[in-house]
């Protein structure tokens, strides 16, 4: 077997679930972004 | 009740991910002289997904322009971003591929050439969204885009069927190329079904995200009022 075939089909799937796995941090940074949002907003009607 | 589906098609995500992964290791290295083609057990099902996820959008675009309702618009924008997530990584494994395969990492042929404008449109969308801030006039426009992205979705699909490509031609069983062979095909669904339940859960939490920054909205309005 040619050893560049598994190297190229580790590459291969290592992209797929890296691209995969940026999408899911970055949604989970935003929604600690919007938490914090949500949570400062309301504090601020709270003392208004 | 929305977090225990949530949590069931986490499960079954995991689960056929695990078994199915056992399946592809046990399938053989090559197949009639294709070698590394075992990336096509990610690449297609993420092509599936996303095109899924396109079509989906399209339908809920449609919903709102017939209705005027800013829940379909807010679904749509929601599937789309996660669709974009998949057709990216379509895309960037066929590239790897095709590296191996034929020794070059791009060709401008119809159905790379269809699926990076298809990709460019969709990453347009999202970046409309963000420019636009008013939000019936965000929706229209999001929806005429989702309906032209989702004619070259057809385009990129019939590709390999209506041009002579570097990609392969079509090759499943459904789509009358013969098929893989025995049992080669079936592990590809699976991965398929796993991708669309781990894409349901993604749109979830993004729509959410999108009901949190309504209420962001709601309540500075409210506090700007005051």
């Amino acid at each position: 077997m040619d050893p560049r075939e598994f190297q190229f089909t580790f590459y291969g799937l290592m992209i797929v679930w890296l691209i995969i796995t940026v999408y899911v941090l970055s949604l989970a940074l935003r929604e600690r972004r919007l938490r914090q949002e949500l949570d400062r907003v309301k504090r601020m009607l709270e003392k208004s | 009740m929305r977090q225990t589906i949530l949590f069931l098609l986490a499960a079954v995500f995991a689960g056929i991910l695990l078994w199915n992964g056992a399946t592809i290791l046990d399938l053989p290295q090559q197949v009639t002289n294709v070698g590394a083609y075992k990336i096509i057990y990610f690449h297609v099902p993420a092509a599936f997904t996303a095109f899924t996820g396109f079509v989906t959008a399209l339908v809920a675009s449609i919903l709102y322009l017939a209705t005027g309702k800013l829940r379909y618009d807010a679904f749509a924008a929601g599937v789309t971003e996660v669709a974009l997530a998949f057709a990216t990584a379509n895309l960037i494994s066929g590239m790897i591929w095709a590296r191996y395969a034929w020794g070059i990492w791009w060709t401008w042929d119809a159905r790379l050439t269809s699926m990076l404008v298809c990709l460019l449109m969709y990453y347009g969308y999202v970046m409309l969204r963000q420019a636009i801030t008013e939000p019936t006039q965000r929706a229209r426009l999001s929806a005429f885009m989702s309906i032209l992205g989702c004619i070259n979705v057809a385009f990129v699909y019939q590709s390999i069927a209506w041009y002579r490509t570097q990609h392969p031609s079509p090759v499943l069983g459904f789509r009358e190329g013969g098929g893989m062979g025995p049992g080669l095909e079936t592990p590809m669904y699976w991965n398929w079904l796993a991708m669309l339940c781990l894409a349901t859960i993604l749109a979830s939490v993004r729509m959410r995200q999108g009901e949190f920054a309504t209420e962001i909205d709601s309540l500075r309005r409210q506090a700007h009022s005051h």
